[in-house]
């Protein structure tokens, strides 16, 4: 009885990728305590080496399940663990020169990155409940202290302490709905679950209140409306790779979890929870996009375009069909760099101390640097949703998805918010372009290589996705939920 | 083939290529520009080939290639007769407009011409494209140059104007986008042909609603470019603003990409919403007729004088389409051109005159003919050509549209004709303000006649102009072959079910049976 429970060793092989991110992540805190500080630079490439073997596994790895089928191995798993494997990998180049522009080039910032991965990979695997909750706490945990990483700064702590004291709520919220569908249905597995909801014989109220609050749970984590006031400080107040890495990163892995809970698991009682996401999604769509109308501070704009972001997704997700999935996932493909790239740039042009934040500080910035600036139209023209960039494919095949789903207002809806966005997105480009550079280009540096390589990645992961985008889709079609 | 393929990727290579010409050698990238745009206008003319003393309808040149497997969006490209000429019109223009920035632009050259070339690029795409994805494609990808060529090297206001511009069609552009995607998930193509053969033999069929929303979708992107009123508000704002060459190009060809669009999608696609709408756009296309041509007579700006002369003209292209005959639509066709070549020449007059006393005012000009001879001349010729002197380009378009109007409802050929009478009005006072008189001082002594620049950049129009009008045979058989057919799909489909349609999907009801539009052209 007991060989049962011993898990095979091609069960291992399939969660290599999480396997070796925990052990890079050991081997760097052991780095940091015995190498002396002066060879302290070669952290980050450890970190590197260590993505990149974990992208390699998380390729390679054979379909299957693992561990009682706690963990499913499927292409969709594979989608999002390259995807959140790829986001830290760029994440850690985005930072290196950031890091040791602050004074704060230290090794557990690497080991928090690896950990926050690791977290999310679960998300993505999992086909359980309890898993996905460890999951979300391995990743989240890591990524309150990120949030606080430099711990000098004021903003840093309110930033974290607010993420903390929020996402410890809901994920409370989240565990409380696993404990109801638990009581109903006797099971914490998504399939098991799923075929007992097909069945019938789950108590209605039960199973609608705990996928009430396992929503309520995942909307937190991924900024949508009503839950998504802590964003924007967030956001603001952590360092710009660490906020480039929480828009994109755990925000991914959470879609993960709600695309597998909700059109998985969940997917039988679709016809009570998609009226709710529909009313979400366009409340974040309209809420991020007119809110961030209004900002002055750039990250503070970028989060509530996150925000609005996080609103097109969810239409995706209303649409509740294979379609509707695989656009997800192509959009948090192609947002991922998008995002990721423009928080980049942020996070070079800021300066020590983060000084220069505001919209206005990029004045003339294509005078002085046109290659940055030249990535970051990119960027936002791939955020508005201009052809040829992966932000315009992603927002396609989402608004066809809710189209064969006939969802025709929500798409009406949702395509003129992205009008509406064009406009505080072309405000960066007029100050960039159209305007005199100011007292904030004067002691402006050309970027580091690490940082070209994060932006320069990001740019052309975006153009790829949008000239190509078959590429990428293909794969998501391919990630079959139910 | 590959001919249509060069003229295609050739700006796109040449805008690549800029990027790496050093930033403060401006003369290289002026040369560059210069080259690439000429090479593609040579290359271009390649395409005139097939139509070398006949006149086939349907693509004369085609490339079909999968570009994104699913959805299965193609790159599939062509020209026939329409689209022929709009593509020569935008390689034609392209070196005249780098030709017309040589001395004008000095700051960031090098992104001036970068952006003049990719703007090229989206131009011509927008002309050839057969795929409605690909057609979405370029109709965005022409947008951003433009965004920048205004809101970089404007004047004062550019900022303002050119993120309306950007707005305004963005805002138009994304509910196209929706219809799109709605005819796709109806069909499973994105092939213009292929839908088209559809509607065509009735495979494809919309409930009326369907069609009328559908067509509005269509014809709101379309109409807010084109500009019609009262969507044309984003236009003298962002034609005051721009620099010379970006209001040459916004004139001569940008705007010719809502009218094409007309053409092309709403009418063949939509045919009978189109007729049922034609009525209500009509009655807009003459008040944009006569409404520019008044708040042209009273610009104090030369500029905004030149752009609300636009929507008055364009307003005759609408109304030529939407007339349902053969003259209406060839006139409308060829007046596209022909407001390509005469507006594009007076923008490129008046930003001559910029150049010299750095001034868009009227009032600030007064007998320029005297230190300026030649400018005066070629001034004057162009002025005759925009309000419709016979021989010369506009007259022939003005005429047919006048004429196939009045085969449909002649009291619509009797309001729009007015507009022609307040052209000549806005036009001649312009000119006699501006070179007539006494020159000041100050204005004789900064104001050289025309150089040899100035002389290369203007001489072909104004060869077009007398050509096109004298000899409009050259151009019109196989616009007008090409049109025979667009009118042929776009007759309604079924009489009396669109009899009916009229009546369900109009909230005015028994108001609007009074209106014209009632005979359904078709049926004649």
């Amino acid at each position: 009885m007991l060989d049962n429970f011993m898990p095979t060793g091609a069960e291992y092989f399939r969660v290599l990728p999480e396997i070796l991110l925990t052990l890079f992540g050991v081997l760097i805190m052991f780095l940091e305590a015995v190498l002396p500080e002066s060879a302290k630079t070669i952290l980050s490439k450890v970190a590197g080496v260590g993505l990149l073997a974990a992208l390699a596994a998380a390729y390679f790895t054979d379909p299957g399940k693992a561990f009682q089928g706690m963990l499913v191995i499927d292409n969709f798993a594979t989608f999002f663990r390259i995807l959140v494997i790829a986001i830290g990998f760029l994440t850690v180049f985005a930072s290196s020169d950031y890091l040791r522009r602050e004074g704060q080039a230290g090794g557990e910032y690497y080991m928090l990155i690896l950990f926050s991965v690791v977290g999310q990979c679960v998300m993505a695997t999992a086909n359980e409940l309890i898993m996905i909750f460890i999951g979300l706490e391995i990743s989240s945990i890591a990524s309150y202290v990120l949030a606080g990483y430099l711990r000098d700064d004021p903003r840093n702590n309110e930033s974290a302490l607010k993420y903390f004291l929020l996402g410890s709520f809901a994920t409370a919220f989240l565990l409380y709905g696993v404990a109801w569908i638990y009581g109903a249905t006797g099971s914490t597995n998504l399939t098991t679950i799923r075929g007992e909801l097909i069945n019938g014989n789950v108590p209605i109220v039960m199973a609608a209140t705990a996928a009430a609050l396992i929503l309520v749970g995942l909307a937190f984590k991924v900024s949508a409306v009503p839950f998504q006031v802590w964003a924007p400080d967030v956001y603001q107040g952590a360092p710009a790779p660490v906020s480039a890495f929480l828009s994109v990163g755990p925000k991914a892995a959470a879609f993960a979890v709600l695309l597998r809970v909700f059109v998985g698991g969940f997917g039988p009682l679709a016809d009570r929870w998609a009226p709710l996401l529909w009313a979400i999604a366009l409340a974040t769509m309209t809420v991020g996009n007119f809110a961030a109308i209004l900002q002055s501070n750039i990250k503070r704009m970028l989060a509530y375009s996150s925000i609005a972001h996080a609103g097109y997704v969810l239409v995706a997700v209303t649409a509740n069909s294979n379609t509707g999935s695989a656009a997800a996932m192509f959009y948090l493909a192609a947002y991922a760099f998008t995002n990721l790239g423009a928080f980049a740039v942020v996070a070079y042009f800021s300066r020590k101390g983060e000084r220069y934040v505001t919209i206005s500080d990029f004045e003339g910035l294509a005078e002085r640097q046109p290659a940055m600036a030249a990535m970051m139209t990119i960027f936002l023209l791939s955020l508005i949703g201009v052809p040829l960039t992966g932000g315009f494919f992603g927002k396609f095949y989402i608004f066809k998805a809710a189209l064969d789903s006939n969802l025709v207002w929500l798409t009406v809806l949702g395509l003129l918010n992205s009008a509406v966005a064009a406009y505080y997105y072309l405000r960066i480009l007029v100050v960039m372009y159209m305007k005199e550079p100011g007292e904030s280009m004067q002691d402006l540096p050309p970027a580091g290589a690490a940082m070209k390589v994060a932006v320069y990645g990001s740019a052309l992961g975006t153009l790829v996705l949008g000239i190509f985008p078959a590429w990428v889709l293909d794969f998501a079609t391919k990630a079959n939920l139910r | 083939m590959a001919l249509l393929d060069a003229v295609i990727f050739l700006p796109l290579v040449g805008f690549l290529a800029l990027l790496f010409v050093p930033k403060d050698n401006p003369q290289a990238s002026r040369m560059g520009a210069l080259v690439i745009s000429l090479l593609v206008f040579i290359v271009s003319l390649g395409l005139l080939g097939p139509y070398w003393y006949q006149y086939p309808t349907g693509l004369t040149t085609e490339t079909n290639l999968p570009w994104i497997s699913f959805p299965p969006i193609r790159y599939h490209v062509g020209v026939d007769g329409l689209s022929l000429w709009l593509v020569l019109l935008s390689t034609l223009l392209t070196p005249i407009a780098v030709l017309v920035s040589w001395k004008y632009i000095q700051n960031r050259a090098k992104e001036f011409y970068a952006f003049l070339i990719l703007l090229e690029f989206g131009l011509i795409g927008v002309f050839v494209a057969y795929d409605l994805f690909l057609f979405y494609v370029f109709w965005e990808v022409a947008l951003v140059p433009m965004y920048f060529l205004i809101g970089i090297w404007g004047h004062d206001r550019r900022i303002y104007a050119t993120v309306k511009f950007f707005l305004y069609t963005m805002a138009g552009s994304v509910l196209m986008l929706a219809a799109i995607i709605f005819l796709y998930n109806r069909t499973g193509t994105f092939d213009y042909l292929a839908l088209r053969d559809m509607v065509q033999s009735g495979a494809l069929s919309f409930s009326p609603r369907e069609e009328l929303l559908l067509f509005l979708a269509f014809f709101g992107a379309f109409a807010i470019k084109v500009p019609l009123f009262p969507l044309h508000t984003w236009l003298p704002d962002a034609h005051v603003e721009a620099p010379t060459a970006g209001s040459v190009m916004l004139a001569s060809v940008m705007l010719k990409m809502g009218t094409y669009g007309l053409v092309r999608f709403c009418l063949p696609l939509f045919p009978n919403a189109a007729h049922q709408c034609a009525g209500w756009i009509a009655a807009l296309a003459i008040t944009g007729i006569v409404y520019g041509a008044l708040v042209a007579m009273v610009q104090p700006n030369m500029k905004k004088l030149v752009a609300y002369s636009s929507v008055s003209h364009l307003g005759f292209v609408v109304l030529g389409i939407f007339s349902f005959t053969q003259q209406g639509l060839d006139g409308a066709v060829y007046q596209m051109l022909n407001h390509g070549v005469s507006t594009g020449a007076l923008f490129m007059l008046v930003g001559y005159l910029y150049e010299r006393r750095h001034s868009l005012e009227i009032a600030a000009y007064g007998g320029v003919a005297t230190p300026a001879p030649n400018l005066a001349a070629v001034f004057l010729i162009v002025t005759l050509a925009s309000i419709g002197l016979p021989m010369l380009n506009n007259f022939v378009g003005e005429y047919l549209v006048l004429q196939g109007t009045s085969q449909a409802h002649f009291s619509w050929a009797v309001a729009a004709a007015t507009g022609v009478i307040l052209s000549a009005c806005y036009m001649l006072w312009l000119y006699q303000r501006t070179f007539y008189g006494r020159a000041s001082e100050s204005l004789s002594h900064h104001m050289p006649d025309l150089s040899p620049r100035e002389w290369a950049a203007i001489l072909p129009l104004l060869i077009l102009m007398v050509w096109m009008g004298s000899f409009p045979q050259t151009f019109m058989p196989s616009i007008s072959v090409q049109n025979a057919a667009i009118l042929e799909q776009s007759k309604v489909r079924n009489v009396g079910q669109a009899a009916s349609l009229r009546r369900v999907a109009n909230p005015l009801g028994a108001q609007l049976a009074k209106l014209p539009q009632t005979e359904v052209a078709g049926a004649r």
